[in-house]
Formats: C-alpha cells, structure tokens, sequence
C-alpha cells in the first residue's frame, strides 16, 4: 500500500536518492514549461500569458484525480498523505507578501531556482534574496508567534469543509479548472494578441484541450463513481496484521501496566470508554471518556486522535474485550496509532481492585460475553479508589465502607492488605511514532 | 560561431500534466508533495551554523533546524532541492537555455532587475516562512490534495500579485 515506508525499504541513501530524483523530475518539468524566465511568469499578472495559471492548475487537477483515483481504487493511502495544515490567517497574509514578491522579483522560490540552475542572473539574484528573506523570518518571528500559530485548523480539506465526497469535490475542481482555461484562453487572446470578441468567438476548440478536458472529468467521474475507501476497506487492507495481533494478544494490556503507564508524567494515558451510560456512571475509570463506536467512525472525532502528540497511549474499554477489539478494528484502520485494548475489561479490572463490598459485589453470572459482571449498588462513577489506583492519595472510601472497616476492627478481623495486586506482567505497550513525515516546504 | 536559438518551451497543458504526474509520485511514493522554501530554510540554517552557532542554538526557528549537534541539511527536502537545481540544469542544458543572461522587462535596466529581484526573493522568502510553505509546497502540493488552507494562500497570491500589479507595469511592460 503506497505511500511506502521508504526509510525501511531503501535505506537511508535510498530514501535521499529518491527524493533527488523527485526532485529532478521537478525541475525538469518547471524548466521545460518556461518557469526559468521571470517574464513568461510576470506575465500572468497582466492578464497577457497564462502560463502560470495552466501549468499550475493542470498540474494541480491533474496530480488531485490520480491521488483520489488511486486511493478510490485502494493503492494509495490517503490518510498518510502529508496534507498541509491549515493555518488560514498566516497563510493568507504570507501569501499576500509573497504575491508582491513575485510580482517585482518575478519569480516563487522553487522557479527562481531552476532560473539560477540556467544561468539566469535575475535568479540568482532572487535566490540569494530568498535566503536572505528566510533568515530575516527565523530572526524576527518571536516578535509574532501568536499570530504565527493563530487560526490553526490542522489537516483540513476541502470535502471536510464542504462535507461533499472526495470524488465530487475532484469533479467540481476539474469542471471549475476547465472553466478557468478557456477564460485564460480567451484573456489571452484578448490582452495578449489583441484579437477582437467576434474573433475570439469564432476560434475554434482545439482537438487536445478538448480530449485532454475529456479524459479529466472521465477520470474525476470514476473516481466519484467509485467513493473513497470505506471503513470495511481500510480494515481490510491491515485485516491480516491486525487478526495476528488479536490472536498474538498483543494488543490487550493487563490493567497494572495501565496503572503503571498513568503514573508516567512523560505520558498522557486516555481511556475510551466504550460501554453504555448506566454502566458508566456506576463505575469507570478515572479519566476515562465515554465514546460510542459512531462517534469512533465521525472522521472529526478521529482527527483528534490522530493529532494527538507521539505520547498518547489509547486505551479502549468495554465490560469484556469484545466490544473494545471491534472498536480496536475501527481505529486501526483510521490510522490511529499507540493503541491498546484493556485486558479482561472493566470486569477484569474490578476482579484485580476491587471496589467496598458495600458499593458492588461480583455476579455469578455468565462470565462470556460483553455485559457487566459487577453488581453495584450505587453509580459511584470514579469515586472510588478502584478507579485510580495510581493515585498516591486515595479518594477517601464510602461511608458504608468505612462503617465496614470498623465494625471489621472492632471484632478483630484480619488486617487489610492494600496491595494484594500481583505486580507481575508482560509489558505490552511499545511506543511507536506517527509516520506522518513533515512536508517538503515549510 | 554561431549560437544556437533556444528550443521553444512545452505546450503549458502538456508542462502542466507532467508537473502533476510527478507531483502525484512523488505523494505516491513518499507520502509527501513537492516544496523548496523549507529545504532553502534548512540550507540557510547550516550556512549560519557555519559561523554563528551559538546564535543559531538561541533563536528557535533555526534551533529547530539546526540547533546543537543537528545537521540541517539531514533532511529529504534538501535532496529534493538539489535535485530541482539539477533537473532544471539538465532540462535547460539540453534545450540551449544553459547561457548567463538577465530576464527582465524592456523599460528598465539591468541593474535594477537585479536589485528587484533581491528584493522580491527576500519578501517572497519571507513570505513563505509565514505561510508555512511556497508557491510549490503549499499551493501546489497542498491544492492537490485539497487542503483548505493551501487554496486560500493560493487566492492570496493571486490577490496580492494583482493589486500590486497595475502600479508597478513599467518593470514588466
């Protein structure tokens, strides 16, 4: 499944080699459509030569249906795209200095490069500007870096912001593209060679522009046909891996070590809870946020997760492991990264602390299947010390606890032992680091 | 001897489908789209390292880049920087544009060509730093894979391109 994890495959001089030749490729193309001349691209600003605008927007078009085609048809992945992140109030004003420094330098930075790498003196000139701009940012930045942060709205597109399938989006970029170059075809024309309206209208379409146009919108049209992969698709790409990690139990995580990593303050430890209300409110973990599995497929809840910094460890809960490994699928294969399963449930978890024998006792009941085992009798939510037993200071026990514990005194009952738990585990969480690489630019 | 006229540029369309199928392998194959100001930032970075790494250890943006033991060319972007230069060196070799020469329009002098460009490459630069990516890496690579915030900054320099425009058509014109 593309993109591929070319660290691991080519090696370090491998992966750095590819991007040379991304790179040439690059500039080769930027070279060949006349993007070293600081006129040709000074030119779209007065209307008369349109080669900025086609070249740009036919590449943009052009790269936008085959990404969205391939990840329609399941080759590519696009949540492991690197997608710029919106920060639109500095975007926008950056892109207001740029646009005036294109318009009297003549050039973007990745042109003027390959103008220097043809001895283009005016490029040079620009590149060497560049640099100097650059570093006037880095030393100047701290006076804004409220601004700099500011409107920060993360990996955002456009299908989410529209809330529109990613295939009709693409169409709708196509048919708006189209549109734009036959008004850049007429703008030149016009202010360009000068011609009058009755000659412009009477110019006939051209056969390329015309089955270039055609196999476009034909492609943009498959790809909304098809739809973006499903949640079903997703997890069938990573089924086989997932079902061994299942199976190998290598995702549940024995309720010790989840204490053990909450009181790590170099980790943040979240737990999903996955079970229904009334069993939440009688009893959960501290810090545990109910989730239904809908709100786990919302692509926005999701986004959140998979913002979250390299050291968020996931936890995902129900009254067994049932429900919580069919939550585990839908995440997974979201993309969601650092994510465990609590072993044995919150059943398993009151079995290992349990709660005062007034508040809740254990059900003989049928110990399969995803229901809750523990009978209390009162919602205690997290007040009470089974629900964090990683705090050094306890929540003081219930009333009906402490009456229990006198009376247990009084007549001389055995001495309680806090710390019954069994400190032995097989460590099951292994770090891992988001494979989100950082854009070339920026 | 006589020198050979430079060979005419591609059709646009055709630049362009090219320029989007490499864009599209380069997301393929590395997940990522193409750029060059961050790389240009990261080279600028190591050149100050060079002579002043104290200070670059105390200003955060170049820190980050380059701060203590850290190599700021250590970074694909250069590669694809300097694979850009290269592509653009070969392209333009093999169709006779490898030749010093000053584009610029014909109402103004060398001289100030070069000082505009100067100029326009430093608030371009600048530019750039603050939207977080340049005409490549924001607008072309985020616009293909339909980020919000790239076609905004891509309207945005359209905007500022043409309200500035009209008032400075002797340098082109």
């Amino acid at each position: 499944m593309a993109p591929f994890h070319l660290e691991t495959i080519a090696g370090t001089i491998g992966y750095d080699l590819i991007f040379l030749l991304i790179g040439m490729g690059f500039g080769a193309v930027l070279e060949l459509s006349g993007f070293g001349d600081s006129r040709k691209l000074a030119a779209q600003f007065y209307l008369r030569e349109m080669t900025v605008l086609k070249v740009m927007f036919t590449a943009i078009v052009v790269a936008c249906v085959l990404v969205f085609l391939s990840s329609a048809l399941g080759l590519l992945d696009f949540g492991r795209l690197w997608v710029n992140p919106t920060y639109l109030a500095p975007g926008i004003v950056g892109g207001l200095v740029m646009g005036v420094g294109f318009i009297l330098g003549g050039f973007c930075p990745g042109t003027s490069l390959v103008a220097a790498s043809t001895l283009k003196l005016d490029g040079i000139f620009f590149v060497l500007g560049v640099f100097a701009g650059v570093f006037l940012f880095g030393e100047t930045v701290d006076a804004y870096q409220p601004f700099y942060h500011s409107t920060a709205m993360g990996r955002f597109t456009i299908p989410e912001w529209l809330g529109l399938p990613y295939g009709v989006v693409v169409l709708m970029l196509v048919l708006m593209a189209l549109a734009m170059f036959w008004a850049a075809g007429v703008s030149e024309a016009f202010f360009g060679a000068r011609k009058s309206w009755q000659e412009i209208r009477a110019t006939p379409w051209k056969k390329g522009h015309l089955a270039g146009a055609g196999a476009l919108v034909l492609l943009a049209g498959v790809t909304a046909a098809i739809g973006q992969p499903t949640l079903a698709d997703r997890w069938g790409w990573i089924a086989a891996d997932g079902q061994q990690q299942i199976a190998l139990r290598e995702i549940y995580v024995e309720p010790v070590e989840v204490v053990d990593l909450k009181k790590d303050l170099t980790l943040r430890v979240d737990v999903l809870d996955l079970r229904r209300e009334e069993d939440f409110n009688r009893f959960h973990l501290a810090g545990a946020r109910r989730v239904t599995r809908e709100e786990l497929r919302d692509p926005a809840f999701v986004k959140t997760l998979l913002a979250a910094g390299d050291n968020t460890i996931v936890f995902l809960a129900s009254n067994g492991e049932e429900e919580a490994t069919a939550a585990w699928k839908d995440l997974k294969a979201q993309g969601v990264v650092n994510l465990y399963v609590l072993a044995g449930g919150i059943n398993g978890w009151l079995d290992l602390y349990p709660p005062p024998a007034c508040i809740a006792t254990r059900a003989a009941g049928d110990p399969s299947g995803d229901t809750m085992q523990w009978r209390f009798s009162a919602a205690v939510g997290d007040r009470i010390p089974s629900a964090h037993p990683d705090r050094a200071t306890r929540d003081p026990l219930p009333a009906c606890a402490l009456e229990a514990r006198r009376e247990e005194a009084v007549h001389g009952a055995a001495g309680h032992d806090e710390e019954t738990a069994p400190r032995t585990f097989v460590r099951k969480v292994r770090l891992q680091r988001k494979v989100v690489a950082k854009g070339g630019c920026g | 001897m006589k020198r050979k006229e430079p060979r005419p540029y591609v059709n646009p369309y055709v630049g362009g489908a090219l320029l989007g199928v490499v864009l599209f392998l380069s997301f393929y194959i590395t997940g990522n789209g193409l750029g060059a100001s961050g790389a240009i930032a990261h080279v600028q970075a190591a050149i100050l390292d060079l002579f002043a790494p104290g200070h670059v250890d105390r200003v955060a943006t170049f820190a980050e880049m380059a701060g203590g033991t850290r190599n700021a060319l250590d970074s694909p972007g250069v590669f694809m920087l300097l694979g850009t230069f290269l592509g653009g060196m070969i392209s333009g070799i093999a169709n006779r544009r490898f030749r010093p020469e000053t584009r610029k329009g014909p109402g103004i002098s060398t001289g100030t060509r070069w000082a505009l460009a100067l100029a326009g490459g430093a608030i371009m630069g600048y530019g750039a730093r603050i939207a977080r990516g340049c005409t490549s890496g924001q607008a072309l690579s985020g616009g293909a894979v339909l980020s919000v915030g790239s076609f905004a900054f891509m309207f945005a320099v359209f905007a500022g391109g043409y309200a500035l425009a009209w008032f400075v058509r002797r340098l082109w014109n």
